[in-house]
């Protein structure tokens, strides 16, 4: 795993290599092992490494014989032994072992199709200094990050926004149709980023550059027509579903341990990752380090169903503790590295448990991520199911208690009386009529933090529509696909990216060198998920259906019993908890939110001081707070003084996380 | 109860709006209507109650006809404090 960076000259004109240093310096964190520079007459490529695979070679920028092509990788091609074995008998010889020169004889064969090959998570860059074409490429599913922007003279890339603005003249500006957006979906809509004119390659995208033509295609995109298809078809395939998804589980776990250094796993107490485990354990060979976090606050602890699954599986395990000071002390760093405000503080605990792998020496995690995205875990499947069933009947009493079985982690939810909890998921009649039917009710309680945006940002937003935004990316087919593969696809389109898969996942974990990998969005899993029978993936309210199936006998049996429980950490209260924090105090200040402007004061402080005073327990305005705060300190660290990040050293030296 | 009306007001926009200037919100507006209110929202409206009113608000008065706007406020309000007194 790496970092990849890189400037292609509109003009013939060979670049600085001092600006590719830079670049690839500020993301060192990706690839501490290795860097490398390379420059023609107009392109500039730069690599810094994480050694995987084949330790003694595989540097990069990698060349063919007569250096006519280049490339950069960040990322793993887990079927590079089998390609390559292909590649072998069509006669293409091969000077290292690494899935970089795989990718490098693929593009040689194929050209830009090469893609269609590659199983895998990555962003890359080759540069065919004959066609003059710089071809860019992302994974299927968006693991891997990839930004680019295009400047008065060049094209410039890299796997972070930070590597991008070590160019001198890149803009750094908060764009508030982006902050408009996370403030609705949690996520902007690719190829959009919280900063204005830098761009994200979607997930599933190439592009290509040559001279100043820019053109983005799309290889691959999830699509449930067939699942949709399948509505209502016999049972009598359960059995043979289960059976041919347990093998590809199996394979895709196995692909995914291809590595040269050992490989650990993330346990979080759920179905998802202990299932990820039990593959591990009982159809490889591979000895297995597992590691967790804890939480001091019970409401968020799931340490007793992780000792139950290390128990279980007999793994080697270690966990790190974390508490309220802890995340508010390393949030500033989070917020450098997810590079965008966030919602909740979800990703803050999963940097400090980076930290604790990387410890152990660990470089490679696998997890599961994806499964509930994939298999139907969510609750929000699940109360979608339950407002549409109950705006069948508007006038039951009794539909509505069903959403009593939502949300068992709420308890404020819990406590409610029928009148309340019938008006809560009451179902308005334009909704049914919405393609976005599942998401309304979490588009709309999140689109109430907008009350806190500047009269400028207001009038800078007031005439954009975001779902419109939305619509307008959606694929051919979508509004005739089935409900629940509609609502699917809305979290594995753009939230699973847009916040799982990076401000949750590579971001916080590349932070300390540490490479995710996720057998649930294995590109075949996926269409084998998106090409089955909804009812199979969520059985009247039993979600994950087919997946507990499989996982049956393999997991301990309380895992596969216990309700659902998202992973989620404490927000807002991390920030009021302990002694006070410096940049909390300075950034939520009336001052200071009057100077950057995109906060009304007023409104902030008076959050602020619900949060003092501990009576600030809802989600909004947790969400509201975390969205503030993170906002706050993207300005504060990207648009205002970047690279400066005073706020970060603050964490350094501040509490380590307890390892036990 | 003119004042009642002003302290329950008061609290609605400080803790739910947050200060901000709130022309439009009328005395019958409905808390979920206009999204003021979430399930926590409840919540945090029966401990201001119960704390400055100094009245014990029991689960089956947890309902949108008692609590879902300021009118409906200020209406059971009356009928808790004349019960008390």
């Amino acid at each position: 795993m790496c970092g990849i960076a890189g400037i292609l000259n509109f003009s013939e004109k060979r670049v600085d290599p001092v600006l590719l240093v830079r670049m690839v310096e500020r993301i060192r964190h990706r690839g501490p092992d290795d860097f490398g520079i390379y420059t023609d007459k107009r392109a500039g490529l730069a690599h810094t490494r994480l050694s995987i695979i084949d330790l003694g070679a595989g540097q990069q920028p990698m060349h063919n014989e007569d250096k006519s092509l280049s490339i950069i990788f960040n990322g793993e091609i887990f079927n590079y032994v089998e390609l390559r074995k292909d590649l072998v008998r069509k006669g293409r010889s091969f000077r290292t072992r690494s899935d970089t020169e795989v990718i490098l004889r693929l593009y040689e064969e194929k050209g830009e199709q090469c893609v269609q090959d590659l199983n895998g998570q990555w962003a890359f860059a080759i540069w065919d200094s004959k066609r003059e074409r710089l071809f860019l490429s992302r994974d299927r599913l968006g693991v891997r990050p990839l930004f680019y922007t295009v400047t008065e003279d060049a094209f410039v890339f890299g796997s972070e926004i930070k590597s991008i603005f070590a160019i001198p003249n890149v803009s750094r500006e908060i764009d508030p149709i982006a902050l408009d957006q996370i403030f609705t979906f949690w996520v902007s809509i690719p190829p959009r980023t919280i900063f204005k004119n830098i761009l994200e390659l979607p997930p599933g995208h190439s592009l290509t550059v040559h001279r100043k033509q820019i053109a983005a295609q799309q290889y691959w995109r999830l699509d449930y027509a067939e699942g949709s298809k399948n509505v209502g078809s016999a049972a009598a395939h359960e059995e043979q579903y289960a059976g041919e998804l347990l093998d590809l589980l199996v394979d895709a776990t196995r692909i995914r341990l291809r590595s040269d250094v050992p490989v650990g796993a993330y346990v979080s107490g759920g179905l998802d990752s202990s299932f990820v485990t039990a593959l591990v354990k009982k159809f490889t060979e591979t000895p297995l380090r597992t590691f967790s976090v804890t939480f001091d606050d019970a409401e968020f602890d799931e340490g007793s169903y992780q000792n139950e699954v290390t128990h279980f599986l007999e793994t080697d395990h270690q966990e790190v503790r974390c508490s309220c000071e802890d995340i508010g002390s390393v949030f500033p760093a989070v917020i450098w590295h997810t590079e965008r405000p966030i919602l909740r503080t979800a990703p803050a605990p999963l940097y400090i448990l980076s930290e604790l792998v990387r410890a152990h020496g660990y470089k490679v995690v696998l997890t599961g991520e994806g499964a509930d995205e994939m298999f139907g875990g969510y609750d929000i499947f699940k109360e979608a199911k339950i407002r549409r069933f109950c705006a069948a009947h508007p006038q039951s009493t009794t539909r509505p208690l069903l959403f009593r079985r939502l949300y068992p982690y709420q308890p404020y939810l819990q406590g409610q009386s029928d009148a309340y909890l019938r008006a809560f998921f009451h179902v308005r009649p334009h909704e049914l009529k919405s393609e976005f039917f599942s998401h309304l009710p979490r588009w709309e309680l999140t689109s109430k933090l907008k009350m806190f945006f500047s009269e400028d940002i207001k009038s800078q937003v007031r005439s954009h529509d975001g779902y419109a935004d939305l619509r307008s990316t959606l694929p051919p087919g979508y509004s005739a696909w089935d409900a629940f593969c509609r609502a699917q696809y809305l979290e594995a389109a753009y939230l699973l990216p847009g916040y799982i898969l990076s401000s949750q996942g590579d971001r916080v974990a590349m932070a300390h060198s540490v490479e995710g990998r996720f057998p649930f969005l294995d590109y075949r899993v996926a269409e084998f998920a998106a090409g089955i029978p909804p009812y199979l993936k969520m059985k009247v309210l039993n979600e994950k259906y087919l997946l507990k199936r499989c996982a049956n006998g393999l997991v301990p049996p309380s895992v596969m019993k216990r309700p659902k429980q998202p992973y989620r950490a404490p927000d807002g209260k991390s920030f009021f908890h302990g002694p006070p924090l410096e940049y909390v105090d300075a950034l939520l200040s009336s001052d200071r939110i009057q100077q950057d402007g995109l906060f009304d004061s007023l409104a902030v402080k008076s959050l602020v001081q619900k949060f003092r005073q501990g009576r600030a327990i809802g989600v909004r305005d947790n969400m509201a707070l975390v969205g503030i705060l993170s906002t706050q300190l993207v300005v504060e660290q990207f648009v205002r003084n970047f690279g400066d990040r005073p706020f970060y050293a603050e964490h350094r030296a501040g509490t380590a996380p307890v390892c036990r | 109860m003119q004042n009642i009306e002003q302290e329950l007001r008061q609290f609605v926009v400080d803790n739910f709006l947050f200060g901000q200037p709130n022309g439009h919100l009328s005395s019958s507006d409905s808390f979920l209507d206009k999204g003021i209110i979430d399930s926590t929202g409840v919540l945090e409206l029966v401990v201001f109650l119960e704390e400055t009113y100094r009245i014990k608000i029991q689960d089956r008065e947890l309902v949108p006809d008692n609590l879902d706007s300021i009118n409906n406020l200020v209406r059971f309000l009356e009928r808790k404090l004349q019960h008390t007194s």
